[in-house]
């Protein structure tokens, strides 16, 4: 009788164990999971602590003076804002319709072999570090692009009425176009990839039907394709965005940091990301202040565009379950 | 022109400009990739593994910056894995749906394509100007805040991945929760768990923002983590902009080394894992 007695309570006290193991495992789970919402509580804490003096300083006007004048310690956060916006815009503005021919050419148009050759290539343009693209901008491209596209365009956009005054600056091939076409080519990586990946999951009959009544291949892309993925299309798109807004080695690079506000794209300019870059190590006081706010800026301008975009991508998503089921 | 010809025109047109713009994007990588092996190859030499970073005018190599690096990533990946892998392990095996871990996961994928120069500045506050100086820790640490995203992403996908079966099977023979996650669950994801260090690990190699502001960098042979430490990413960024020939030389050299890596490491991740990850 003794033996199974002892044999049981072995048991019991291993499942003990195994409760409190259990209990443990979870709780360790949970504790860092928590982590994850404290570096965001803690990230936003923190930069608003060490902006508070420039929010105190200069109130809401900070959002709306274009003067960023070190000697004066006098700053306004207009320029590199716009700055971040402009160069943005244009990246998306090339991102956008680029993406789009490349995901339709490897999810539609390429043959089998060529799939994956070409989706990695376009992959690894995502892997190069933004500080090569960097290099690259400057020593290459922007000499490049000040000698042969920068005149084409002058000579021609510029002379248009009202968008032509946005084409004019120094032949210098340092500008916010330069940086927004630069951005345009990190960005492209990330909103191909999205889109391929949702033209890939229309389902076979839509796109069969579609070309059995006789649809040429565009008109399957634009008329079915599009429309039946459009929701991840613009997540997709919007985190380019993100992407591009906090880009800041690249841009810092082929910018120019000056902080003037003029109505050319081929001038000059700054972003948030690139005038951080350029002053933080040289800064204390309200300077330091005023750049750590500017930081806050770019953190909830991007998490605002972030949380837009996962919103798009999850509302995709619970589309297409009501679908299939 | 007919209607027909009219659409039959319009499909060529647009077929054609994305096989242009797929060829303008392919243009592009072998454009940046070409010139960064021909200037980059030019100035590679034993010096650039043996000899400290010079001062201007001087020759001299990369030591002190790739020992820096491989430092400051190594500390990035053994502070950020771990927590890494026990959030996608909540997320995986705990969480479900429940409204906590659809907010975590939420915001988890923001700080993924959250800017990095962000996450500089704020190590900067937490760990610099309270101590007054730079060093290597705060720099890991901030490339750690860049490691965990990655890391719960993958470590939750590749965990969902392993059939429910195989947790009932462990479960039923009166494994208790824990042994079944750790002998079984990611014995079967093991190999896509490294995948995602692989990639966490890529990705802060080249990361050159949250750097400036923590370990910035020094000329000198230092390995201790208090100071400011070297790094091929912030020294690229310095020689690069420097008026300085020998310096820019340099700088493509370390770039063309920094690169090769995160290529290679991403390649490997993504298609030299790829037949293991499918074997379960």
């Amino acid at each position: 009788m003794a033996a199974p007695q002892t044999q049981y309570s072995k048991h019991s006290r291993q499942a003990m164990i195994g409760a409190m193991g259990d209990k443990l495992f979870k709780g360790t789970a949970f504790f860092f999971a928590t982590m994850v919402l404290a570096v965001l509580a803690a990230i936003i804490l923190m930069l608003f602590k060490d902006a508070w003096p420039t929010f105190q300083t200069f109130g809401f006007d900070f959002f709306i003076t274009e003067k960023w004048d070190v000697v004066n310690d006098q700053y306004g956060a207009v320029i590199p804002i716009v700055g971040t916006l402009v160069t943005s815009f244009i990246a998306i503005l090339i991102g956008i319709p680029v993406s789009f021919g490349i995901a339709l050419f490897i999810s539609v148009m390429a043959p089998e072999w060529l799939k994956k050759p070409v989706g990695i290539a376009v992959e690894l343009l995502a892997a190069v570090p933004s500080i090569i693209y960097g290099m690259w901008g400057l020593f290459y491209f922007a000499p490049w692009f000040s000698e042969n596209l920068q005149p084409l365009l002058t000579d021609t956009l510029g002379e248009l009425p009202l968008i032509g005054q946005f084409f004019q600056g120094p032949p210098i091939g340092i500008s916010l176009f330069t940086a927004g076409f630069i951005l345009a080519v990190m960005i492209i990586p990330f909103i191909a990839s999205v889109m391929r990946d949702m033209f890939d999951v229309v389902p076979k009959d839509l796109k069969e039907s579609a070309y059995a009544m006789g649809s040429t291949t565009w008109e399957v892309v634009w008329k079915v394709i599009l429309p039946y993925t459009k929701v991840g299309v613009i997540g997709g798109i919007m985190l380019g965005l993100g992407r591009a807004l906090g880009e800041t080695m690249a841009v810092t690079f082929v910018v120019g940091n000056a902080q003037e506000l003029m109505t050319g794209l081929f001038y000059p300019g700054s972003t948030i990301a690139s005038t951080l870059a350029n002053e933080f190590n040289e800064a204390d006081g309200l300077h330091m202040s005023s750049l750590i706010a500017l930081g806050l800026i770019l953190f909830i301008i991007t998490f605002i565009v972030l949380a837009i975009s996962k919103w798009f991508l999850l509302r995709l998503g619970k589309v297409q379950e009501g679908r299939s089921t | 022109m007919t209607r027909y010809h009219r659409r039959k025109l319009v499909n060529a047109f647009n077929l054609a400009a994305s096989i242009a713009v797929t060829l303008f994007g392919l243009f592009m990588l072998g454009w940046i990739l070409s010139i960064l092996f021909i200037k980059g190859f030019q100035h590679i030499n034993w010096a650039v593994f043996t000899e400290m970073t010079p001062p201007p005018g001087e020759s001299g190599g990369l030591l002190n910056a790739i020992v820096g690096t491989l430092l400051l990533t190594l500390v990035a990946v053994l502070i950020g894995t771990p927590i890494g892998v026990m959030a996608g392990t909540y997320l995986a095996e705990f969480g479900g749906k429940s409204r906590f871990a659809s907010t975590v996961r939420f915001i988890n994928d923001i700080l993924l394509s959250a800017p990095s120069i962000v996450v500089g500045v704020f190590v900067y506050t937490l760990l610099v100007s309270p101590v007054g100086h730079f060093s290597g820790w705060a720099g890991g640490v901030a490339l750690a805040i860049l490691v965990i995203p990655v890391v719960v992403r993958t470590t939750e996908d590749m965990l969902k991945l392993v059939p429910s079966q195989l947790r009932e099977a462990a479960a039923a023979l009166g494994a208790p929760r824990w042994k079944v996650t750790v002998n079984v669950v990611y014995k079967a994801a093991l190999s896509g768990m490294i995948t995602g260090m692989l990639l966490a690990t890529a990705r802060i190699m080249g990361e050159t923002a949250p750097l400036l502001f923590t370990a910035l960098s020094n000329n000198f042979w230092s390995t201790d983590m208090n100071q400011p430490m070297a790094n091929m990413p912030v020294v690229i960024y310095q020689y690069a902009l420097s008026p300085y020939s020998d310096w820019q030389n340099l700088a493509w050299a370390a770039a063309l080394l920094i690169t090769i890596s995160v290529l290679v490491m991403n390649i490997f991740a993504r298609y030299g894992l790829k037949g293991h990850n499918q074997k379960p």
